[in-house]
């Protein structure tokens, strides 16, 4: 009886304090989202101004990023009948958006990111993952 | 070391071509840190220890990376890659690579 409370008061403050936490992190993303869009990051590798490159280099930014607890239990219970995990959908979106940002936050100045990579790697089995994202930082002669 | 993972470096004439170079760390993760982040996975939102200490590990690969082609009289790396996998329970194992070339 003693554990069972315990899961549903872990669930309940996961649940409340996880909308929380994500819903501020979702405002925070759209706020710095929008003040980077001056910077464009494509997947592609073809440059259209070669000439008037002036510098390029890496960049990259990484994020870990842990889901809350009443998500990780509906994301098992979802593996029993199987179909789209949504509790996990928001999780690995966050983190992207966020790993995307960090990397140009760091190549700010820059006019352009090329071939911008995402890659995803699981932290621990209990839903954290971490995502990083990197590309060329291109400068174009001013 | 100039960097950068698309196939040379613009604005910049590539001379010589030196092969693969690599640089991989394999870290492990704090006990301590973990309790914090245990608190973490119940409330859910970003476990700053961890993007730190992915963020500290993956510089030393690359630095690794950059001693590997200054050994063999490079000046940049071209097309880089990053790779990450977990190679047994808590602990991950950090490889980058490229293409060391000399530059103009």
């Amino acid at each position: 009886m003693g554990d069972l409370i315990y899961l549903i008061i872990l669930i309940g403050v996961g649940y409340f304090i996880g909308t929380l936490v994500e819903k501020k992190h979702y405002k925070s993303i759209e706020e710095r989202e929008a003040k980077l869009l001056y910077l464009p990051a494509v997947s592609s590798e073809n440059l259209l101004e070669e000439k008037m490159v002036n510098e390029a280099h890496l960049v990259y930014g990484n994020a870990v990023i842990s889901t809350d607890y009443f998500k990780f239990i509906l994301a098992g219970l979802r593996n029993l009948l199987g179909g789209e995990v949504c509790a996990f959908e928001t999780l690995l979106d966050r983190a992207r958006r966020e790993a995307i940002l960090r990397l140009k936050e760091k190549a700010q100045g820059a006019d352009i990111i090329l071939n911008l990579r995402v890659e995803t790697c699981q932290i621990s089995q209990v839903g954290s993952i971490e995502v990083l994202a990197y590309g060329t930082a291109v400068y174009y002669k001013k | 070391m100039l960097l950068t993972n698309i196939e040379g470096i613009p604005g910049r004439k590539i001379i010589e071509h030196f092969g693969l170079v690599s640089g991989s760390t394999v870290r492990a993760k704090n006990a301590f840190k973990d309790i914090g982040a245990s608190f973490k996975n119940i409330v859910g939102g970003e476990l700053k220890s961890y993007t730190a200490l992915m963020d500290e590990s993956r510089s030393q690969a690359v630095e690794r990376m950059e001693q590997q082609a200054q050994q063999l009289g490079a000046n940049a790396i071209i097309n880089v890659r990053f790779s990450t996998s977990n190679i047994a329970q808590g602990a991950a194992e950090l490889y980058v690579y490229g293409t060391a070339v000399r530059i103009e």
